[in-house]
């Protein structure tokens, strides 16, 4: 996809923050942005064809679900980090999973119901895997922010 | 913790996947769930002020847009210091989540930000300048250098 127009900015600077929730959240878009509503779901469209949208809908708190999150950590020989890294993104509870340039080289976010549950699967790893892997969990969070803002926005400044 | 029950938990099944493209979008939920658009509605926006759902929004591959390079930093930050910094980081816009994490003994950073710019030297430079404002002299730049998984936690 060529890059982003001003209204593509705009439209997602808008989607990121400001999601109209009412019957007709397209249309309140695009009568904000001075276009049709066929208009903003042909860019949406585009947009999400191209990969720039991953999805539009919600973003839920596992805490206030009761789900603990953690952040885990394993030091991989590098030929068998990709072999690893398959059987740690084989479960539904790990959304994130990178290798990094750390001696810590593989490092994966664990979503479960509970501690507990948590604890069982990162068991369940290292014995499936042969590889140690350490958990650090969030102990204070200062910043969840997930809204980037785009340059160059006219429509919507 | 909140008790969900049964018809919030289709609800957010729904909502955890992608809005439909029509002009009616919440209609089509509404009716895969068996409840009125109306109701629909005022459950999102009640589950919103309860904390429930975080947000309502379209979720951005930041590669593609535009956010070429992103990095996790952690730093080493003293107990007592960790709240002042924490915020300070926080307050950094191109800084997307701070955490202060429980970290093994050969991993002494405990203070993690990720963080997102447009070039490799925007993004040094950032570091830079947070380590030399809060005089933070430990830390790692411990970047991405393979993806193998990102999606969004399904919960229900």
């Amino acid at each position: 996809m060529a890059s982003l127009t001003s209204l593509d900015k705009a439209l997602l600077n808008m989607m990121q923050s400001n999601f109209p929730l009412n019957m007709y959240p397209y249309k309140t878009m695009a009568d904000k942005l001075g276009v049709t509503e066929e208009g903003i779901i042909a860019r949406l469209e585009a947009l999400k064809t191209a990969g720039i949208i991953r999805r539009v809908g919600a973003v839920l708190d596992a805490r206030r679900l009761g789900f603990y999150s953690t952040l885990c950590a394993a030091k991989v020989a590098v030929d068998r980090i990709d072999e690893v890294a398959e059987i740690i993104n084989s479960y539904d509870g790990v959304t994130h999973n990178y290798r990094r340039a750390h001696e810590y080289n593989l490092w994966f976010t664990l979503t479960a119901p509970s501690q507990g549950a948590s604890r069982i699967i990162i068991d369940e790893l290292i014995h499936k895997t042969g590889v140690n892997i350490v958990s650090m969990p969030a102990l204070k969070t200062y910043k969840i922010k997930v809204a980037l803002e785009m340059e160059g926005d006219d429509h919507n400044k | 913790m909140t008790i969900i029950n049964d018809q919030d938990k289709a609800i957010l099944r729904e909502l955890q996947g992608d809005l439909p493209l029509e002009p009616r979008p919440f209609a089509s939920v509404a009716a895969r769930v068996g409840v009125s658009e109306e109701y629909l509605m005022q459950r999102i926006n009640a589950m919103m002020d309860e904390g429930i759902i975080r947000r309502f929004a379209a979720i951005l591959r930041h590669q593609k847009a535009g956010y070429t390079v992103n990095a996790m930093v952690a730093w080493k930050v003293e107990p007592e210091q960790v709240d002042r910094i924490g915020m300070k980081f926080a307050a950094c816009e191109q800084v997307s989540h701070c955490y202060l994490r429980e970290v093994p003994s050969d991993f002494d950073k405990n203070l993690f930000t990720m963080v997102h710019c447009r070039s490799e030297e925007e993004l040094n430079l950032l570091v830079l300048n947070m380590s030399e404002l809060l005089g933070l002299e430990d830390y790692s730049i411990i970047s991405s250098e393979h993806e193998y998984k990102k999606t969004s936690m399904k919960y229900f």
